[in-house]
């Protein structure tokens, strides 16, 4: 059955790339956390805890690298809420991990301002100098790349941005061999950062 | 125009609250807390000020529009979740002026009787984030946010929220819901926000750049506003340029300014020993506007009746190495995968555009996929809750109604016309 009459719809042209999160260690917030986010909640109206799931997610997320089952189960507890509905957000923001990534994540813009700038060309070069296809990491467990879209800083184009976080501009195929070396010795300490900071 | 939001940006330390104190920083707020709420929308009115995050919906009707008589609270959501491919203004505004967005919201709140606004930033603007937690800090210290606003003896919060990665959120009632802690997929309207918003609470959301306006217009006045654009197309305005123009960047300028001037003054013109193809004058998702069709003023008005919209006001500019059908593939892959997936049409619609697209820009699409792109487009376009799947069918209706002949080149040589060693960016990359 097809939604149109010429698309040939259960072809193969829709499948779902719904990652089932794992168990995982049991899960807890450290105090210091459990202190941060009750003062998070504090900002939203009492019976409106649920505002604070983004940000209990990336808490878990700083803490443990990335989101299992039980971290949910326990971010649930601790907002009050049913895990379907947390899964339900961490399955929606494309900034949240399901499942394990390197400790740098090279998240590189795809959208149209810097793949006129490059953009393709920089991921085929990081992906060939990483040995590693988009959205994997690599052998070593150091990186990870991901494809992004827009990132909101255009005329920096291509821009990458590394661990949710740090940013790097104008990042040219000819570059991705020794930003990637430089980041293996320096660490976030070898990029950009962002916009006027840049020039100033 | 002398720059009025943008003004200090190039200072180092304009971000600042003491660098902010000292150039006629929270004057506006001073005014407007001296006044009643009801003569600043008037005010607002009166500037004719138009909301800077796409729609150009006047604010002060807007404002006017929030239920004032409910015994419910009221807020103001910013909306800073800048996501329009080509936009990156309030990215600037936030990082370099901070404290002219806080102004704004506490003068949004004044007016309209809110006693919190929320500001809503992308997850991927930590960077900023962090300077704006910093500067709230010490706004809340020095008297200007909090308990006793500048000793009016009114009390107003702000507060920054963090989303995590998703276009949709910039939609006002997604906004809304991703702020109450769910997916980002919009409400049905009406009840539109200012009845029923956040937690059900009349609420206004409004853009960064649109409350950074607000300050200016309180402390010079309505009347002057006004006057720095053309009728109905107030205020300074702020551009962003990007693609293959020699100097990429976020430049102040009045709506009296013409795309053609941006895109050749402002922005330098298009890189050496290239010309001019194609230009998107307002965010991706508005139609394509041709180099003969520039000479118009960059206001709401004028570039609508060109034909486009001018959205975002993010200009993107394309020479001649630029491949239309990869321009509409390139695009659709950001609305497939940003499409919030509560309407069908959009869901499984953009996804198609994609693939079909994709198909065609490899040499293998057949005469026929042209009228089944049209056909899926105009499936879309009017027939989905948000004003998301017009935007998504737009790359494809655009590029086909101003480049059916490329279309047709792919598909008659079976491959990208366009010489490989032009694919986007190697010359630029060069150039850099
Ligand atoms: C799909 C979609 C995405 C949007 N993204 C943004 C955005 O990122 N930033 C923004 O300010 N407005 C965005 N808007 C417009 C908002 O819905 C809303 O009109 C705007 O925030 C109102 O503020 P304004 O009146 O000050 O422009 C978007 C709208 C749609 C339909
Ligand atoms: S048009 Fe698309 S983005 Fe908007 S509500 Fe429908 S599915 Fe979601
Ligand atoms: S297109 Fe890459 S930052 Fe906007």
């Amino acid at each position: 059955m097809s939604f149109h009459p010429l698309m040939p719809y259960g072809e193969g042209w829709h499948k779902s790339d719904r990652i089932v999160a794992a168990e995982g260690q049991p899960f807890a917030f450290t105090p210091d956390r459990v202190r941060q986010l009750e003062e998070i909640c504090g900002k939203y109206p009492p019976d409106r805890r649920k505002s604070a799931v983004l940000a209990a997610l990336y808490f878990v997320q700083e803490q443990q690298g990335y989101l299992t089952a039980n971290a949910m189960r326990h971010v649930a507890e601790f907002l009050r809420i049913t895990p379907a509905e947390v899964e339900d957000v961490a399955t929606y923001y494309v900034m949240f991990y399901r499942a394990p990534v390197g400790r740098y994540v090279l998240q590189v813009c795809r959208t149209l301002s810097c793949a006129l700038g490059g953009a393709e060309r920089v991921v085929e070069a990081l992906s060939e100098k990483l040995g590693i296809k988009v959205g994997e990491t690599d052998a070593s467990g150091m990186f990870t790349l991901m494809e992004f879209e827009c990132l909101g800083a255009c005329d920096r184009a291509p821009v990458v941005m590394v661990n949710n976080e740090y940013w790097h501009e104008r990042l040219t195929p000819e570059n991705c061999s020794k930003f990637v070396d430089d980041i293996k010795v320096r660490g976030e300490a070898a990029l950009s950062g962002c916009y006027l900071k840049v020039e100033n | 125009m002398e720059p009025v939001l943008t003004k200090y940006v190039r200072e180092p330390n304009s971000f600042e609250l003491d660098f902010f104190l000292t150039h006629d920083g929270y004057q506006g707020l001073k005014k407007a807390l001296a006044m009643q709420p009801n003569d600043v929308i008037e005010m607002v009115k009166a500037s004719g000020l138009r909301g800077r995050g796409g729609a150009g919906f006047p604010t002060g009707m807007k404002w006017q529009f929030v239920d004032k008589k409910t015994p419910n609270p009221r807020y103001i959501a910013c909306n800073a979740d800048e996501s329009e491919p080509g936009t990156f203004k309030d990215h600037l505004l936030m990082e370099r002026n901070p404290h002219l967005m806080f102004e704004g919201c506490l003068i949004g709140c004044w007016a309209i009787g809110a006693k919190v606004a929320y500001i809503y930033i992308r997850g991927e603007f930590y960077h900023v984030q962090k300077i704006l937690e910093d500067q709230l800090a010490k706004a809340y210290a020095k008297g200007y946010a909090g308990k006793n606003v500048m000793g009016s003896g009114w009390d107003c919060d702000i507060v920054l929220h963090r989303g995590a990665g998703a276009y949709e959120a910039g939609e006002e009632t997604a906004l809304i819901e991703s702020l109450e802690g769910k997916r980002a997929q919009p409400r049905i309207k009406p009840p539109f926000p200012a009845v029923s918003g956040l937690y059900n609470c009349p609420t206004a959301v409004n853009n960064v750049e649109t409350l950074c306006n607000l300050p200016s217009i309180l402390t010079n006045g309505a009347e002057w506003f006004a006057r720095l654009g053309p009728e109905k197309n107030g205020g300074p305005k702020l551009f962003c340029i990007s693609g293959h123009v020699k100097k990429p960047g976020v430049y102040e300028a009045s709506m009296n300014t013409t795309l053609q001037d941006l895109i050749f003054n402002y922005a330098g013109g298009i890189r050496d020993g290239h010309r001019l193809k194609a230009v998107i004058p307002g965010g991706s998702s508005v139609p394509i506007l041709m180099p003969d069709q520039l000479d118009v003023p960059a206001s709401f008005d004028a570039v609508q009746k060109a034909g486009s919209m001018l959205g975002s006001a993010g200009i993107i500019a394309m020479d001649e190495t630029t491949c239309m059908v990869w321009v509409a593939k390139n695009l659709m892959h950001f609305y497939a995968h940003e499409s919030c997936g509560k309407c069908t049409p959009c869901r499984e619609g953009g996804d198609w555009l994609y693939k079909i697209l994709d198909r065609i820009e490899r040499g293998e699409g057949e005469v026929r996929d042209l009228d089944l792109l049209t056909s899926v487009s105009n499936n879309i376009a009017g027939k989905t809750l948000c004003a998301f799947g017009d935007a998504a069918a737009t790359p494809p209706l655009t590029t086909l109604k101003n480049f059916r002949a490329e279309y047709e080149a792919h598909i008659r040589e079976g491959r990208c016309p366009i010489p490989a060693d032009w694919r986007a960016g190697t010359a630029l990359a060069a150039a850099h």
